[in-house]
């Protein structure tokens, strides 16, 4: 397939492997980021519809130069340091929100080929990279001194550990019935003569559901945003940050939620795989899908009111670890029948 | 029985499903929102808006400087001062209205004897300065002759209900 690169390669010879593996890391990112633009638009656009509003339509047509605006004005302000801040790791702190966000990508398939590295444990590696996603938010709410900030990111702290758990087990789960950890084989094996009905969703709904608010959990969106809480502790961790430094916490969010909605469609959603066995699987398919769940995360944003905090904790620990543990026995027992049949 | 209904209900997110039911219906509604330069709602003839100062037909300036109006205003917007004029006849030097405090009550407009103190229906106008806000007689004279046709078309419509 990459025959026409064989020349290129000669010529650069030993410096070959690293510029093409830059590449392919710009070539992941830069519509990554073109993505998390457009995902802020696709979501002002229709929790406004949902609201009966119309939403952004002044920048561009239909305001789809919204995005772009927005992003050259946080660029131009100033990021103000408060003077009792730990400088270090105030300004460490969105990297590293954004930074496992982006380094996720690395063993995300989007075709049979399409992969930049085919790792073996990449599930493994997916649930390490999300899971320090929160240091960023901890961090950020340590070092900017101030109390709601601090409470902000406790809340997250305490958040992430109990969901953590919860969506560990779902993909106990997937791993179990694909006996592997490689996400592009965890795809090939929901392949099968009956399209759709091969997907994971259908023997594993329960965990499906658990993944799937876990996410929106996991990524700190509405109904789960207590670690923002708006209304309560003004904007929580990020309170203190202006201009870049916030922006970074929002590319954060945003590429975490295509992040999440990439593996619910690989895990669970079939991938690449066609939804009907007679169209061919393709590409498109994996982004149908990914819009479907992201537009799921704004739906849910538009509909439901943030939980209080001890209700969020209640529904990690009391509901979700023991739904998706038992359906871990479930599934065990369930797959020494002969009953199994994905 | 009714626990183990609550129970399932819950537990099979039935009523998350209908709030997003709910939702997702109104996102095919007609959207309500008023695109504003270049739609506007509807104004009552009762619209409180940037105040003027009206005349007669003959040109005559109608305030007789009673000071209803500032003894009345809630937010001691109005400033006045009155004099004796040449032919004898009561009027005011001075007759400032600070927009800034002004909270459109209308109470001015209501207490005003001869209907001279009125509030129009404009309510796009700004000031660039400070003090630009703060408007003087010439300035409420000047606001009424400019609206004076669309003033007294609502003074007419109120009038029945006086």
């Amino acid at each position: 397939m990459m025959e026409w690169l064989q020349p290129i390669q000669t010529l650069l010879g030993p410096a070959w492997l690293p510029i093409w593996t830059v590449l392919k890391i710009v070539l992941i990112i830069a519509p990554l980021m073109g993505g998390v633009a457009y995902l802020t638009l696709a979501e002002r656009k229709v929790i406004g519809w949902m609201q009966i509003r119309i939403g952004p339509n002044r920048v561009g047509y239909f305001g789809l130069l919204q995005p772009l605006a927005d992003g050259l004005k946080l660029f131009m302000k100033e990021i103000i340091i408060p003077s009792g801040a730990n400088k270090f790791l105030f300004i460490l702190a969105p990297i590293m929100t954004l930074m496992p966000a982006l380094a996720a990508w690395a063993v995300v398939p989007f075709n049979a080929e399409l992969v930049l590295s085919n790792v073996n444990a990449g599930l493994l590696y997916i649930l390490a990279m999300t899971s320090l996603g929160v240091y960023g938010v901890i961090i950020a709410g340590w070092a900017s001194n101030s109390k709601y900030a601090f409470l902000g990111c406790l809340r997250s702290a305490a958040q992430i550990v109990s969901y953590e758990i919860a969506m560990g087990f779902a993909l106990v789960c997937v791993l179990m019935a694909a006996q592997s950890l490689n996400l592009g084989d965890i795809v090939r094996a929901q392949h099968g003569n009956y399209g759709m009905l091969n997907w994971y969703i259908i023997p594993l709904f329960p965990v499906f559901l658990v993944y799937l608010i876990s996410g929106v959990a996991e990524t700190n969106r509405a109904p789960f945003d207590v670690a923002e809480g708006e209304s309560e502790i003004v904007a929580g961790f990020h309170v203190e940050y202006s201009g870049m430094a916030f922006a970074l916490f929002f590319l954060g969010e945003y590429a975490n939620m295509i992040l999440i909605a990439f593996l619910t469609s690989i895990m669970f959603l079939g991938g690449w795989l066609s939804p009907v066995p007679f169209l061919p699987d393709s590409i498109v398919w994996m982004f149908a899908k990914v819009a479907f769940v992201l537009f799921l995360f704004l739906w849910f944003r538009a509909t439901f009111p943030r939980y209080r905090y001890d209700q969020l904790m209640r529904l990690g620990w009391k509901i979700f670890i023991p739904i998706s543990l038992l359906w871990v026995v479930v599934v065990g027992a369930w797959m020494q029948t002969s009953y199994w049949l994905w | 029985m009714n626990t183990i209904k609550d129970f399932f209900k819950t537990f099979l997110l039935f009523e998350l499903l209908k709030g997003m039911a709910l939702t997702g219906r109104y996102m095919f509604a007609r959207k309500i929102t008023v695109q504003f330069p270049e739609e506007k709602t509807p104004q009552g003839f009762r619209f409180r808006g940037l105040h003027a100062q009206r005349r007669y037909e003959s040109g005559e300036e109608r305030c007789i400087g009673c000071k209803l109006c500032e003894a009345v205003c809630p937010a001691l917007a109005i400033k006045i001062a009155v004099a004796e004029r040449e032919d004898g006849t009561r009027r005011t030097t001075q007759y400032d209205i600070d927009l800034t405090k002004c909270i459109f009550c209308g109470f001015c407009e209501e207490s005003c004897p001869v209907d001279a103190i009125v509030e129009t229906r404009v309510f796009e106008y700004h000031g660039e300065n400070r003090g630009d806000l703060y408007y003087t007689k010439p300035m409420l004279l000047a606001v009424g002759d400019k609206h004076e046709a669309q003033i007294a078309r609502d003074r007419a419509a109120d009038s029945k209900y006086r």
